[in-house]
């Protein structure tokens, strides 16, 4: 600390100074935001979030409800030779799933561990700025879910879906504010776009480096089929 | 890692006259400098953005001391613990503590240049623990008992089948007759030799690219995940970081990450950013036990109040690296220490002296594409020209050099013998190159002549040519007049 402020050429900054530092920190503003952010209706948000995905090989289904989930997540699998096994989180926001509606189906609730060729998880957010999802780490959400298996599967309610990271990270801060007021990060905050990839051997992109080599996303768009209504 | 900084020209013959380097170094040439442009030119902000990230960097270094302690206080509230090393030594000895005491036999890493500033892979195998890099770069360099070669591509300097001799080499479990001919396979290899480390690891460390000082976490940037696992499946997650890492708000940290991708690699995002906040809660079922961060100073403090305070804002994107035509000539190990590029000539001067790097500053043209290109307007030429300024007055710019700037400087202060000189000088060679039209030798310029030719000049100086066509466009405007 002596050697920054003698370097900065002054003391501890006084007491005005730090409180109006402080207040800074407990409101945070946002800077400059992208215009392809920016004014985006729901519909808008989706596309736009599709879209950069797909471009990363993120690939999508949407859905207009739970009850569909399983026929899209079993047919992915087929359609791949993948063993119909799956680890899903114990994410409450996965209850509603109708797993049973495909029976070959075997479900695990749990966390993932090495083996677990595929996963199915929920999600926080997703950014459609450059089609990124937002997932948090919890009880209920293990980080080594997104990680360590082959095929991850996430499953996005269109709602969800927000233009700017400073619109997820405002859904954040009011997820995580406790009954004080106050609020606390998670221990991971992970921005995951498109699956894992290296460019190290000869600058060739090869997808697949340590995390999962296919990232695919099940979007459920609402039960009327309106994502504004979801 | 030994600094051979020193020896630069040595150095760099070996890297031009090293065909498989060049081969290796024309691949890296097209990719990056490309992708980034597409990447800029979808982005009409990004300008704007530069600004913005500037501007908060700046802020953050004017009240450094604020933010580190708010950091720090954060970070404990989260049952993190912040340590303040001030010198390698104390960062590797804090580092082996943690180990030791949580029973560490390995450690996995993520890519950190600050491990490669403290020497620590050497120092923990030394003391018995093993670390094992796990970005895909790092872990080929680590097989091949060589530094990295580029701060976000550590072997960019290498062709395929040099990594496939390393994998045969080293992974002697697997079938020696196994076919390695592409990028696929060696991929796949990799990683599944390394799931097995990842799992089997005590302690992770990683770097950080960003602190933030109101959740008291820390950032990391990867496209392959490692840094995830390295953090996620062990005891203890480490974060190596040097001081001038730290923003303010989470809004920040997104501002500059719109910009760090783009820059470095062309992409949009990179496919995991991570935002790490103290060890695992109560509740959860995994992640790390301890969350450590060590500040480390190593000189940084000592640039701040300087004209070097800019070079703090530096994001480690390599963008320079990718557009200067220096380091795509060699490479970066010629450069002889962590830092190559023309963020390493500013910046390890001031780090390791300027006795030991001060070639480095000294191997630029001035171009100025490095700081057209950086992210956080880093005014790196001016920097440079600082290191040779301060190589001057200490006298350890070589004599012949100094005499050359000397003698310039003494005709360049009195312009009327200046002019005189240049005139006589131009007159003389020219008529002397009249015959070839060039010079193939010079007296007292071998350093030039050696390997090209010398244009013979026509007669008469710049200014001489030019005074007179002030006069004859003054004569044909008073003509007109008339």
């Amino acid at each position: 600390m002596g050697s920054i402020r003698t370097a900065l050429k002054r003391g501890p900054l006084d007491a005005m100074h730090t409180a109006e530092l402080d207040a800074k920190l407990e409101l945070p503003a946002r800077n400059l935001i992208p215009k392809r952010a920016a004014s985006l209706d729901a519909s808008g948000r989706i596309a736009l979030f599709v879209a950069m995905a797909e471009e990363v090989q993120t690939t999508v289904t949407r859905v207009h409800s739970a009850a569909e989930v399983p026929g899209v997540v079993a047919d992915y699998l087929a359609e791949r030779n993948l063993p119909a096994q799956l680890v899903v989180t114990p994410d409450p926001q996965l209850d509603p799933i109708p797993w049973d509606l495909r029976p070959l189906l075997e479900i695990r609730r749990g966390r993932a561990e090495d083996g677990d060729l595929s996963g199915v998880t929920g999600c926080f957010a997703a950014v459609a700025e450059t089609g990124t999802l937002m997932l948090i780490s919890g009880p209920q959400s293990p980080t080594r879910n997104n990680f360590l298996p082959d095929n991850h599967i996430v499953v996005l309610r269109a709602e969800q879906v927000v233009a700017s990271y400073e619109d997820g990270i405002d859904r954040l801060r009011l997820a995580a504010r406790g009954s004080d007021g106050t609020w606390s990060m998670p221990r991971t905050v992970n921005y995951v776009t498109g699956p894992s990839r290296t460019g190290d051997i000869e600058q060739k992109i090869e997808l697949g480096a340590h995390g999962p080599r296919r990232l695919h996303i099940v979007l459920i768009d609402g039960e009327s089929g309106d994502p504004d209504k979801g | 890692m030994q600094p051979t900084s020193h020896a630069f020209k040595t150095n760099v013959h070996e890297a031009l006259i090293d065909a498989t380097l060049q081969k290796a170094l024309g691949m890296m040439k097209t990719g990056f400098q490309g992708k980034r442009a597409q990447a800029v030119a979808r982005l009409p902000e990004f300008e704007a953005l530069r600004d913005a990230a500037k501007g908060i960097k700046n802020h953050t270094l004017e009240h450094l001391d604020f933010y580190l302690e708010t950091f720090e206080r954060n970070v404990t509230t989260r049952g993190g613990q912040v340590h303040w090393c001030r010198t390698p030594a104390e960062a590797r000895e804090t580092v082996l503590a943690i180990c030791r005491r949580l029973g560490a036999k390995t450690v996995t890493k993520g890519k950190t240049m600050i491990a490669e500033e403290i020497a620590l892979n050497d120092f923990l195998e030394a003391s018995g623990i093993a670390p094992i890099e796990t970005d895909l770069g790092e872990y080929i360099i680590q097989l091949r008992h060589e530094p990295p070669s580029h701060i976000i591509a550590p072997a960019v300097h290498l062709v395929k089948e040099q990594v496939a001799d390393a994998f045969r080499a080293s992974h002697t479990a697997l079938d020696p007759k196994r076919k390695l001919e592409d990028a696929r396979t060696m991929c796949d290899e990799a990683r599944s030799v390394l799931r097995q480390k990842f799992l089997a690891a005590d302690v992770g460390i990683t770097g950080a690219n960003f602190l933030i000082a109101e959740t008291g976490s820390s950032v990391i940037v990867t496209n392959e995940g490692n840094g995830d696992l390295t953090q996620t499946l062990t005891k203890a997650h480490i974060v190596l970081a040097s001081l001038e890492k730290v923003v303010p708000t989470l809004e920040d940290t997104a501002t500059i990450l719109r910009l760090l991708a783009r820059s470095a690699t062309g992409q949009e995002f990179s496919t995991y950013t991570t935002i790490s906040t103290g060890p695992r809660r109560a509740e959860d079922t995994d992640g790390p036990g301890e969350y450590h961060v060590i500040l480390l100073d190593n000189g940084r403090s000592a640039m701040l109040g300087t004209e070097f305070q800019d070079m703090l804002r530096c994001i480690r994107c390599a963008a320079c690296l990718n557009h200067c035509p220096v380091y795509s000539a060699v490479g970066g190990h010629a450069y002889g220490w962590v830092y190559p590029g023309p963020m390493g000539s500013v910046l390890t001067p001031s780090l390791i002296g300027v006795e030991e790097a001060g070639n480095l500053p000294n191997a630029s043209t001035f171009c100025g594409r490095c700081e057209s290109v950086c992210p956080m307007k880093i005014p790196l030429p001016k920097m440079m020209r600082h290191w040779r300024e301060r190589e001057f007055e200490r006298k350890l710019s070589p004599r012949p050099y100094r005499w050359g700037l000397g003698l310039w400087a003494f005709f360049a202060r009195r312009p009327v013998l200046y002019r005189a000189a240049t005139a006589l000088a131009t007159r003389v060679l020219g008529i002397a190159g009249q015959r070839h039209g060039r010079f193939r030798t010079l007296p007292l310029a071998a350093g030039w002549t050696q390997t090209r030719d010398m244009p013979a000049p026509e007669g008469r100086t710049f200014q001489s040519l030019w005074a007179d066509k002030l006069k004859k466009n003054q004569a044909r405007h008073e003509d007109t007049k008339r």
